[in-house]
């Protein structure tokens, strides 16, 4: 058997249902998101404000951003063991992605939390 | 009708790299033949160049190779699939050559064994045989077929990058012909087997296997149940 310490999951069949759940997260928020600027007419900085002022898309946006971690590691871990096959290196380059990726998320905390 | 064919060559005893060498074939106009006709007829003019072949009718898988890009077995892939383009052949891609259109398949047999080809039956044995259902007989349709001319395999991304531990497409249809057999009890320590990161999940579904099987068989199809079973048992 193959171990897979550096990935999210426990295990590939963890990894598998995370990813997809983060898919279904992120397909949502993109979607609501894509909607809200559409419909919304006219997109003012008020609208927009208000949007990200409400407690639920707070949370919504934390999800999304959580959901984007899980993806973009487990994603990346996959690239990275496809292509880079020098372990030193592969295990310096997730090491950038995953704190690129957990910078990204605390950024978006504070940001929507700042609103 | 003159046909153009380069055909990649390399002689490790010989060559310092591979090269792409330039035959002509001169054949009846209307007519057409198969491209392992045209290799043995380029073989009567140049007896060094090197290839595989035993049944010449697509049941051994001996001779599969790339043919204009795609992967397939020669002896049933008629010249005039290419539309009078030029021909070129090359070895199945992503294995070490050992010498021209022959390649070195360990890793893909490796793979094989790791899935233990064979009926597992801890039951206490029947008299005469195993019996089994018309229907419990169907579900081994599409899987058992596979005659492993590593078409698939050698055509799939995911194998090209981790042929020691992704198990691939053959492999995985043969894995899931004997997880469904009626009459094999070793399914849970089959599952246990390729339950990990790579064996059966670094297959994402692009479908190379299914597009160049020269059996028309469905690999990604076999895959998919293999990890709905993973994932029953995980969930």
């Amino acid at each position: 058997m193959v171990t897979n310490a550096a990935s999210f999951g426990r295990s590939g069949v963890h990894d598998f249902i995370m990813l997809r759940a983060s898919a279904v997260v992120l397909a949502c928020y993109t979607v609501f998101l894509v909607a809200f600027a559409a419909f919304s007419t006219p997109l003012t900085y008020e609208a927009w404000h208000g949007l990200f002022a409400a407690l639920p898309m707070k949370v919504f946006t934390l999800l999304a951003l959580i959901a984007l971690l899980i993806h973009a590691w487990i994603g990346i871990w996959q690239v990275l063991t496809d292509y880079v096959k020098c372990v030193s290196l592969r295990g310096v380059l997730q090491f950038v992605f995953v704190v690129t990726a957990f910078a990204y998320l605390a950024s978006g905390i504070l940001i929507v939390w700042g609103v | 009708m003159k046909l153009d064919i380069a055909i990649y060559r390399y002689n490790p005893d010989v060559d310092k790299k591979p090269y792409m060498k330039d035959y002509q074939l001169e054949i009846p106009d209307g007519s057409d033949m198969m491209m392992l006709d045209v290799l043995i007829r380029l073989k009567e003019q140049d007896p060094s160049l090197a290839f595989r072949r035993s049944c010449r009718e697509g049941v051994c898988g001996s001779d599969g190779m790339n043919m204009n890009g795609k992967n397939g077995l020669a002896c049933i892939t008629p010249v005039s699939t290419f539309k009078g383009k030029k021909l070129e052949i090359r070895p199945l891609p992503g294995m070490p050559v050992v010498r021209d259109l022959i390649v070195d398949l360990s890793q893909f047999y490796k793979q094989y064994e790791k899935i233990k080809p064979y009926l597992i039956n801890d039951d206490k044995q029947p008299a005469r045989e195993h019996l089994q259902s018309p229907e419990e007989r169907a579900h081994l349709d599409g899987l058992y077929e596979c005659i492993m001319c590593a078409c698939c395999s050698t055509a799939c991304p995911s194998f090209w990058w981790n042929p020691d531990k992704f198990v691939g497409p053959s492999g995985l249809l043969h894995a899931y012909r004997f997880l469904i057999d009626s009459r094999d009890t070793a399914t849970e320590e089959r599952l246990d087997g390729l339950d990990d990161a790579y064996s059966v999940f670094r297959c994402h579904g692009i479908m190379n296997c299914v597009d160049v099987c020269p059996k028309g068989l469905n690999p990604t199809k076999a895959i998919g149940h293999i990890k709905s079973m993973l994932l029953n048992r995980a969930v």
